[in-house]
């Protein structure tokens, strides 16, 4: 299981990549793992107001259906279209090609209320014990 | 959810392990969900070959001179009619009707049948049968669910697959649910034409150690091991019902488009035929087959709408890799159960456009042999 170090994870499984103010969003390598081969995202549309840890779409695979969270507040600017099209992107590649939605960050301190990927990995392999 | 512990184990268990399968609780047994992946085993069985662990389904031998008596009250179809290396589909039914189980019914000799029901109603089939046996029928009933293995090799290279592995004369010339039997590693090891992924293929019994090394040898030869995953898109494609979602108790076989494993015309006397016969007159829904006309996945309890109001339940919904869209089953009204019917789905607090298409969503592409034929059911 991958998880970047300079990446913040939420407890839902979700991460995040802050550059400059914008805040790229997916899902964990755990999280498409978990869920198995993803066949449907439903993803907000672009100008779409959404606060920390509210839904933000989602996600489908061939067994079940999960909401997805956004790890932060702010202002959806770009939705996947590729990942849109093509799911499958997001259990290939989901720090990267499998990307979500990009968002305008209204809080930049919201950031802090994120797990470091260390904390993640303690996360997932509590949850792996139970 | 109940634990490892309180979970019956396949015979396969620690070869599902070594391939790193998901396993999950399934009607009482743990079992592989998937291997590599639900759409790439989905893909394998419709393009190559797939092999399924199907251990967890009941199996009950029943044998005596009267064997085809007791097989015959215990189901809607009439197994007197089968002759040894047949089998048919047939239902398990209440006195009211209800459906309780649909099992298998293979007739191995005259006085020699193989019952396969689903694990989940494993206990109440034997039970039913049990109860079913009197002394003059001469009949015994051994129960192999647990001291059998039960594979399933499904897909176009099956019967070249099967004929390098166990042999050419378990695989050729075998029809559509004809069965035999034959050796393997010095056991019987039962081959059927039959299974439930409308692909062709085979379904495979033998005992627990040769059908250890069975599964490692089909594994080998390149087969790709499939979980409940696939199985389940594999068999909503072919519109094949599951007992628990599409039939139980509180359906009848009319209505639910299995009226062909029915015999009501010989006399048969099933438990149950007086209200399947009654039922018969007053059929007022169908097992609808319906696609989805947008993004968004129908899944089983999801209410299905016409005019905003609800006429139905998905009672199967899911993904099709083949078609690349949500399909499901469900009953209609029968008037809305009509081919091109336009309906909606209510999926999550959305409505989702769908359309009532042919049954089945997939069927195999015919192949010039006839012995391959589908069947006209």
């Amino acid at each position: 299981m991958a998880v970047p170090p300079e990446l913040r994870y939420s407890k839902e499984h979700e991460w995040v990549r802050v550059e400059g103010g914008v805040a790229t969003v997916g899902i964990t390598d755990h999280a498409q793992e978990q869920l198995g081969d993803l066949v449907y995202l439903d993803l907000p549309k672009v100008a779409t107001a959404v606060h920390q840890f509210e839904k933000l779409g989602e996600i489908e695979s061939v067994k079940a259906v999960s909401d997805i969270f956004s790890p932060v507040g702010g202002e959806v600017t770009e939705r996947n279209e590729e990942a849109v099209k093509a799911p499958e992107l997001v259990n290939q590649d989901p720090y990267g090609r499998g990307w979500l939605v990009r968002l305008t960050l209204s809080d930049a301190s919201e950031v802090d209320k994120l797990l470091t990927a260390e904390q993640y990995e303690e996360l997932v392999a509590q949850e792996r014990a139970e | 959810m109940p634990d490892g512990e309180s979970l019956r184990l396949s015979p396969l268990d620690e070869q599902h392990r070594a391939l790193r399968a998901r396993m999950v609780p399934f009607a009482g047994w743990s079992m592989p969900l998937q291997f590599a992946g639900i759409l790439e085993e989905h893909r394998a069985v419709r393009n190559q070959v797939g092999l399924f662990d199907v251990s967890h389904m009941g199996r009950l031998y029943v044998s005596g001179h009267d064997a085809a008596g007791l097989v015959s009250r215990a189901g809607t179809y009439d197994a007197r009619r089968l002759e040894p290396g047949q089998g048919h589909c047939s239902l398990l039914c209440q006195e009211d009707g209800g459906i309780l189980d649909d099992f298998y019914a293979y007739r191995l000799a005259p006085d020699r049948f193989l019952v396969v029901g689903n694990s989940v109603n494993a206990d109440r089939d034997r039970e039913q049968v049990r109860g079913l046996l009197k002394p003059q029928m001469g009949a015994r009933l051994q129960d192999r669910q647990e001291s059998s293995v039960m594979l399933a090799l499904q897909g176009p290279r099956a019967v070249e697959t099967l004929a390098r592995v166990v042999g050419p004369e378990a695989a050729q010339g075998l029809p559509r649910r004809r069965c035999t039997e034959t050796q393997w590693q010095g056991e019987a090891l039962f081959v059927s034409r039959t299974g439930y992924t409308g692909e062709n293929g085979f379904e495979l019994v033998t005992a627990v150690e040769p059908g250890r090394a069975l599964w490692e040898k089909l594994v080998a030869a390149g087969v790709q091991p499939c979980g409940l995953g696939a199985r389940d898109t594999l068999r909503l494609e072919a519109a094949l019902p599951l007992y628990g979602n599409d039939i139980d108790t509180t359906t009848n076989p009319w209505e639910a488009g299995l009226g062909w494993v029915v015999t009501l015309d010989d006399g048969a006397d099933f438990v149950g035929r007086a209200a399947v016969e009654a039922a018969r007159a007053q059929v007022e829904r169908h097992l609808a087959c319906l696609m989805a006309l947008g993004p968004g996945i129908m899944r089983s309890g999801c209410v299905i709408l016409q005019g905003g109001e609800q006429v139905g339940r998905v009672t199967s919904g899911g993904y099709s890799p083949t078609l690349e869209a949500s399909i499901g089953m469900g009953y209609l009204p029968s008037p809305l159960a009509a081919e091109g019917t336009n309906v909606e789905v209510e999926v999550r607090g959305k409505r989702l456009p769908a359309r009532v298409v042919p049954r089945p969503f997939y069927r195999r592409p015919a192949t010039l042999s006839s012995s391959q034929k589908p069947a006209t059911s």
